[in-house]
């Protein structure tokens, strides 16, 4: 998800929590400092402070068992209220503190202005929720990881599912020209046309609410297309799942999450089965995921909130970094992000060259006898 | 060859939806020159009507063929009962209103019975049941031209030749055409206008009731909305032909139809509306009253 800026907040009042918020204790050299940036007040703060219980709950876990290498984690917590202009003061004074890594920000657009001031230091940064896909891929910050699936993330899941799994070489793009559904499209076309192995043979978008889908269908059979991919919501998803059984196709059919709904299933009927559906990953049967929220109901005696258990992986991912790289340094770093995998709540995770987790987020579910049923 | 006989197929289905409802918009306009913006939502009705009364039956185990005449029929007398109530409640007072007067009706109209009915039903989509079979003897051919494809083609051109019958040669179809030439003097000759307007409304919401159940089966889904973006398409398709013209609203739906399926084949589908009313706009410069439409002369 993206985040809104708020414009409601009164900046003095970040000024004040800025102020009051620097509880730095540590003696230099002694203590690893993790930076944490996010919104902590303000209407936001439901985003930000359950990153900061993360941050406490696995730096105190740390602590206890030694630290990483002999040094203590400690915390220097920031405010930035989600405001981009308020974030380059956020950055600016966790790096004047010595911040060596920064768990944050939270919100897209504040992570984006803060961004290159730890760039410039050569500081690590890794935020549990900021899901912008340009903040990775634009590659304007080597510096950036995250442990949230940026918005494009399902379509490469539908298209490596469609590759890998299924081994489909002619593929259907089809999209229902809205912001959301064609964007997934274009994410998709783009993935399988560099994947080199598959395809694209016809991308085109329909006309929601039209009466009448069977021209398309008629165009998927023909272009010879192996799977269509859609990029839409459930009502034109299951009108195009019924014009294809009235047609006779035997083409797969994929889509995103905005179909991955129980509405599908309920309007398509019978017409839906088979047909699969990206959704967010299931991490309910993730044993790590139930210590993470277990540790929190334990610390803080309440329910965690958004984001809670991508904080909780990105410390565990970056505390495994260090502790294996020996050192802070980005380069170091970034290399055992990319090459070591880490076992975290949301997924045995590593990092990809732009920054971001492989291993998190999306699923692909197969609609069976009306459930969506995940496929492994 | 197969690639155009399939969107041949696809594009006459797809006119012939748009023609069930068009005919009602053309018979509006032909006697009392009213464009009724809330046809598509007396469609809508006809469609959630039928798939009450359709999932009724079916809970009681009903055979096919009677849940569909039962349906049919329920929605037809039901969807005929508000095109009439509308008429009465909305257009009647405004008779001798400027024009543009009943047109805002037939909008307030329209947005009223929409939310009505998202009011009173719901905003989600519903699975409509699917009440044509697959025929066996229609499997050989199924991948080109489906059952309910077949059963839409077939229903639209009975409706429109039953249509030209009426108004060719019964007593109410000679009336109709005397009170769509001047009102004034059908009165005066003893034709009781109100009934003939009457009538036409039922006859064009029976029309309706009878597409929303044909066509909602052949999508399989229906909510408040449906109406509205059918409806424009078909009072789209009415202008096409020359709204007035009954023949003209059956192929203006056609063309319309056959267009956009072209459209999406050959070209994208990303351009079937541009391709549909670009059409629309060339045909009305070269044609302002439609292909089939009869010239306005003003009287001097």
């Amino acid at each position: 998800m993206k985040l809104a800026l708020s414009g409601k907040f009164v900046s003095t009042a970040a000024c004040v929590m800025m102020a009051l918020s620097v509880p730095a204790m540590g003696v230099a050299g002694d203590t690893i400092k993790f930076g944490v940036a996010g919104p902590h007040s303000g209407d936001l703060a439901s985003y930000g402070l359950p990153s900061v219980n993360a941050a406490k709950i696995v730096a105190k876990q740390v602590n206890d068992a030694g630290g990483i290498n002999g040094k203590m984690i400690e915390l220097l917590i920031e405010d930035d209220v989600c405001k981009p202009e308020i974030a380059t003061n956020t950055a600016t004074k966790l790096a004047s503190e010595g911040a060596e890594v920064v768990l944050g920000h939270i919100c897209s657009g504040a992570t984006k202005a803060a961004l290159p001031i730890y760039k410039d230091k050569g500081i690590l940064v890794m935020s549990p929720s900021a899901t912008n896909p340009a903040l990775t891929q634009s590659g304007d910050y080597p510096n950036f990881f995250r442990t949230i699936a940026p918005d494009d993330a399902q379509a490469e899941v539908d298209v490596n599912f469609v590759l890998e799994k299924l081994g489909y070489t002619k593929i259907a793009v089809v999209h229902d020209k809205g912001d959301y559904g064609k964007g997934f499209a274009e994410f998709a076309k783009k993935f399988l046309e560099e994947s080199g192995k598959a395809e694209v043979v016809l991308y085109e978008g329909v006309t929601p609410g039209a009466v009448d889908y069977s021209a398309i269908v008629l165009k998927i059979r023909k272009s010879g297309a192996e799977a269509v991919i859609f990029g839409g919501y459930h009502p034109e998803a299951s009108k195009i799942v019924g014009q294809m059984k009235k047609k006779r196709l035997k083409t797969t059919f994929i889509s995103d999450d905005g179909v991955k709904d129980m509405t599908f299933i309920k309007v398509a009927g019978k017409n839906a089965e088979g047909a699969y559906a990206s959704g967010p990953q299931d991490n309910a049967s993730n044993p790590l995921s139930k210590v993470a929220i277990e540790a929190h109901k334990a610390t803080f005696n309440s329910d965690h909130g958004a984001f809670y258990e991508n904080a909780y992986s990105a410390m565990l991912a970056m505390v495994n970094a260090i502790k294996k790289a020996g050192s802070t340094d980005l380069a170091a770093l970034k290399k055992v992000l990319q090459t070591d995998k880490v076992d975290t709540p949301v997924g045995n995770i590593y990092f990809n060259e732009m920054g971001d987790a492989v291993g998190v987020g999306f699923s692909v579910y197969q609609v069976q006898d009306g459930k969506f049923v995940e496929m492994k | 060859m197969d690639y155009f006989i399939e969107l041949l197929f696809s594009g006459l289905t797809r006119g012939s939806i748009y023609a069930l409802i068009a005919l009602g918009y053309t018979m509006v306009y032909g006697i009392i020159g009213l464009i009724n913006f809330a046809h598509g939502e007396i469609y809508m009705i006809g469609a959630f009507t039928a798939f009450i009364v359709a999932t009724v039956l079916s809970i009681y185990g009903f055979p096919l063929l009677a849940i569909i005449v039962i349906a049919g029929v329920a929605a037809a007398v039901w969807s005929s009962a508000y095109g009439y109530t509308i008429e009465k409640i909305a257009y009647k007072p405004l008779r001798h209103a400027p024009r543009l007067s009943p047109l805002i009706s037939a909008i307030g109209m329209s947005i009223f019975l929409q939310n009505y009915v998202l009011l009173a039903q719901t905003s989600d989509f519903l699975p409509f049941p699917e009440l044509i079979p697959d025929f066996e003897f229609m499997e050989p051919v199924a991948h080109i031209v489906g059952s309910s494809d077949l059963v839409i083609l077939i229903t639209t051109t009975v409706v429109m030749l039953i249509l030209t019958y009426i108004i060719k040669f019964t007593r109410v179809g000679k009336a109709m055409r005397a009170t769509a030439q001047d009102r004034t003097m059908a009165m005066l000759v003893g034709i009781n206008v109100n009934q003939i307007i009457s009538a036409t409304f039922i006859i064009g919401s029976a029309l309706a009731a009878i597409g929303g159940l044909l066509i909602a089966s052949h999508i399989g889904q229906i909510n408040f909305y449906i109406g509205f973006i059918a409806g424009i398409k078909a009072f789209t398709a009415a202008v096409l032909g020359g709204i007035g013209s009954i023949p003209g609203a059956v192929l203006g739906s056609l063309v319309l139809g056959l267009t956009e399926s072209f459209a999406t084949g050959y070209v994208s589908s990303d351009y079937e509306d541009v391709f549909a009313f670009s059409l629309l706009v060339l045909i009305l410069i070269f044609k302002p009253s439609g292909l089939l439409g009869k010239a306005e002369t003003k009287k001097v």
